[in-house]
Order: structure tokens, then C-alpha cells, then sequence
């Protein structure tokens, strides 16, 4: 029952296409260069200022000069380049990326997105992301369905309206959930559809965990 | 003019006050001028407002401000790893102004460009953009932002030579190169410091019109946050 992170991660990896140029956040969004599908170029671009990002590095072989927007060390590859974060933020804000994967603790119906501070609470900041979903063609959100707390109590994440301070009103074009896929036209034309159930899991168990109003619009049953 | 200092001290030296806005290069902790941080911590300068997209970690890079107070305001894009920034912040004790990565790239371009404000469609719709002129182009809101300056600025580089032209290195260019042209005064920390003509002048990233104060750091000590790596392949 219900999509693995790898699983989700192999999921937004169907949204890849030959040639994109690809951001991806941290987390579940990561694991997505994993389920690149073989023959298929995709260029990851770190806002930090590096396109066309290469694996982690061997041991003993990393580099302090040479990290990825989580503070990752990393290598790079013959098709890298390197530039400044005003070149970097050129080319998100530009729109000259094809696609940004990212996390978040709660999405809209309407495809607003709040993944950046809790009130009170949490001050991590936004860093790239305001910026990402502003300005990248297409936004995939990644998250777990629901936030369970240490309590156990259930927090929805799919919901009318955010709560939460917003990272972008009106950005998300699909999210992954552990649980099932939707699409959100971000122009305000047509609901929220939910395309896919992850196996196991029934419309009802995701109508249970969404606050969100959304049409069915599943291809087959699953 | 000589721009060549012997060391981090002397290159700050009759420049600090309190109450300054200090600009500092880096990301997390890759490409942060560590040797000139240390320098503005022993001016004991106070009341600073720093400009940087992180406000490095504990103990480390702009931490150390922090654990002496000598920083009132920050102005970055994000603090996650900094525990007492979180506490110094939290507490009311420093003072925060988010601005989005992109965002604060370009003010700092913009500023050292000499260019009062632009306009993004980043942060459209959210807090960020309370309080600031929203205005349509071609049928999408973009909010106005602000160019900035700083009276300093703190920048770590590669290569440099006695001019001041400058070279960085992979990742650790980042804000560096913007940086470099916002402050009234700009102060370079290089790994590496060669006299003219060797340098590639097409290599050159930072030409040295920008900069005014130079200092050799070699064998610079250099922080890994998150050391990931992966299994050889065995064969």
C-alpha cells in the first residue's frame, strides 16, 4: 500500500524528457536522478551555480569548491558548466528551465505552495524556491500524502487554501503523493484532477487524507 | 595605489565601524571569505548588518559573529543549518530580512551595477511582497525590488593577481562575483596571488576596477557540510 520514496521519486522521473533542464530540491526530490531513463539527456542545474551535475564523488575524492544546493559534495561532468548566482537565477527566473521537482508541507487546490516557514516556529528560509516556482516552465511537487506528527495526530497537506506563508500563489502544475498523483491547471481553468492511485491504495482512502477538492479523472482502474 | 595587504587584519584595518552593512561571498560554507570573517570578528566591530545568503554554521564562517553579537541583522535567503542564528532570531535578539535566493543575487548585481530596483515576478502573492509596488508587464504582476549596496564587501576567490582581477574556483563562486562590484569597499581574500599578465585576461571573471583591498590566504582552510560519496565500483 501506498508509493516508497523511491517509488515517488520513479514517478516524478516519468515527467523527464529528452533535453530538459532539470532542478531538482532536497530530499525524495534527489533520488530523482536515479530513475533517469537510460538514453534519455537530462541536465540537472544547482542554483548555487552549477549546470549539469554529476554524481557523488568517490571517497577521498571531495571536492570543498564543488557542492550542490544542499551543501552536498558532488563531481562534475565534461558537459559541466559553472557561473555565478545571478547567472543561475538568470536562468530559473528567465525561464530557461524546463523543470523544478520539489517538497512541500502543504498545496492548494488552486496550486499555491507553502514550503518555506512556520510561524513562530521554524526559520529556515526559503532559499531558491520562490524564485524556482516563479520562473521554471513546469513545477512537480513531491510529498508525503499527509504530515503525521510525533503524536500521532494527522495533519492534511492537500488542502482548499495553504495555511502556511506562501512560497508562490498559484505555481504547482502535479504533485506525487505517497498515495496518488494530480494535476492542477495553475490558470485556474478546471479543478484539481487526481490521474493515478498509488497500488493498494482506493479513492476513498485518498478522499479520507485530502481536504482539496479534486475531479476523478483516473485512465484505468488501477 | 598598492591594493596588496599582508594579511586579513591590515586589509580591514581603518575601514570597520559599527553599524556597517557588510556584504560576505560564499554558500553554506563553500567559497565564504573564512580569514576575512575572522578579521571583522576581531575588529569588534558591532551592530552590523551582514548580507549573505547563509549565515554560516555553528562555530564556523559568519557563526562566529553570531556567538559574539556582533551582527544585528541578517539579510539572506536561508539559515537552516545554524542552530543559534534559529535561537538569536526566535529570541528577538537579531533581526531578519528573508529575501529569496534570486532575489537577493540580483539586488546585489542591480546595486553594484548602479541600478536603484527591478522588478521579478518572484514572490508575487506572498509575504515577500507586502509593502512593495506590484506592477503588471504584459499581462503578469511582478513585485519591485530594491538594489543594494554594501560599504563592505567580503569576497573569496581563487586566483587573483595585484590588480585585483579575479578568478574563482567550481562552486565557490556563487555571490562572490556580485558581491565583489556592491561594496563601497571590496575586500578579496585569493588562495592564489600572481603578479599581471598571468592570468588569462578572457578567464577573468572579476575585473579589478571592483576591488580595492587584496590579500594572500594560502592553504585556506575549507568546510564540507554534507560529505556524500559514492561506493567505487569493484571490478
Amino acid at each position: 500500500m501506498a508509493w516508497t520514496r523511491d517509488q515517488m521519486a520513479a514517478r516524478a522521473a516519468q515527467e523527464l524528457r529528452d533535453g530538459f533542464y532539470v532542478n531538482l530540491g532536497i530530499g525524495i526530490p534527489t533520488l530523482v536522478s536515479n530513475f533517469i531513463p537510460p538514453g534519455m539527456k537530462v541536465s540537472l542545474q544547482s542554483e548555487n551555480g552549477m549546470l549539469g551535475m554529476g554524481p557523488f564523488p568517490y571517497e577521498g575524492e571531495e571536492d570543498p569548491d564543488l557542492i550542490n544546493a544542499g551543501k552536498q559534495t558532488i563531481t562534475e561532468l565534461p558537459t559541466t558548466s559553472y557561473f555565478s548566482s545571478a547567472d543561475s537565477f538568470a536562468m530559473i527566473r528567465g525561464g530557461h528551465i524546463d523543470l523544478s521537482i520539489l517538497g512541500a508541507m502543504q498545496v492548494a487546490e488552486n496550486g499555491d505552495l507553502a514550503n518555506w516557514m512556520i510561524p513562530g516556529k521554524m526559520v529556515k528560509g526559503m532559499g531558491g524556491a520562490m524564485d524556482l516556482v516563479a520562473g521554471v516552465k513546469k513545477v512537480v511537487v513531491v510529498m508525503d500524502h499527509v504530515a503525521k506528527a510525533k503524536d500521532g495526530t494527522i495533519e492534511k497537506k492537500l488542502l482548499r487554501r495553504c495555511t502556511l506563508p506562501l512560497t508562490g500563489a498559484r505555481v504547482v502544475d502535479m504533485v506525487i503523493s505517497d498515495m496518488a498523483v494530480f494535476t492542477i491547471d495553475k490558470h485556474g481553468l478546471g479543478d484539481m484532477k487526481l490521474i493515478e492511485l498509488a497500488p493498494g491504495v482506493t479513492l476513498e482512502d485518498v478522499r479520507a487524507n485530502t481536504e482539496a477538492h479534486f475531479e476523478v479523472a483516473l485512465a484505468k482502474a488501477a | 595605489m598598492q591594493k596588496v595587504y599582508s594579511d586579513a587584519t591590515s586589509a580591514l584595518a581603518g575601514l570597520v565601524k559599527d553599524g556597517m552593512t557588510i556584504m560576505c561571498g560564499g554558500f553554506g560554507l563553500c567559497g565564504i571569505p573564512e580569514a576575512l570573517i575572522e578579521a571583522l570578528k576581531e575588529s569588534g566591530a558591532k551592530n552590523l548588518t551582514v548580507v549573505s545568503n547563509n549565515a554560516g554554521v555553528d562555530g564556523i564562517g559568519l557563526g562566529r559573529l553570531l556567538e559574539t553579537k556582533q551582527i544585528a541583522k541578517m539579510i539572506s535567503s536561508y539559515v537552516g543549518e545554524n542552530k543559534l542564528f534559529a535561537q538569536q532570531y526566535l529570541s528577538g535578539e537579531l533581526q531578519l530580512e528573508f529575501n529569496p535566493q534570486g532575489t537577493l543575487a540580483e539586488r546585489i548585481r542591480a546595486g553594484g551595477a548602479g541600478i536603484p530596483a527591478f522588478f521579478t515576478k518572484t514572490g508575487v502573492g506572498t509575504l515577500i511582497a507586502e509593502g512593495k509596488e506590484v506592477r503588471a508587464f504584459d499581462g503578469e504582476e511582478y513585485v519591485m525590488e530594491r538594489g543594494i549596496v554594501a560599504d563592505i564587501s567580503l569576497v573569496h576567490a581563487w586566483k587573483g593577481d595585484t590588480e585585483g582581477n579575479l578568478i574563482y574556483r567550481k562552486t565557490a563562486r556563487n555571490f562572490n562575483p556580485m558581491m565583489a562590484t556592491a561594496g563601497k569597499v571590496t575586500i578579496v581574500e585569493v588562495e592564489n596571488l600572481v603578479e599581471p599578465g598571468q592570468l588569462d585576461p578572457d578567464a577573468i571573471i572579476t575585473p579589478g576596477v571592483f576591488v580595492q583591498r587584496i590579500v594572500h590566504v594560502p592553504n585556506a582552510t575549507k568546510h564540507i557540510e554534507q560529505r556524500t560519496t559514492r561506493k567505487r565500483e569493484t571490478a
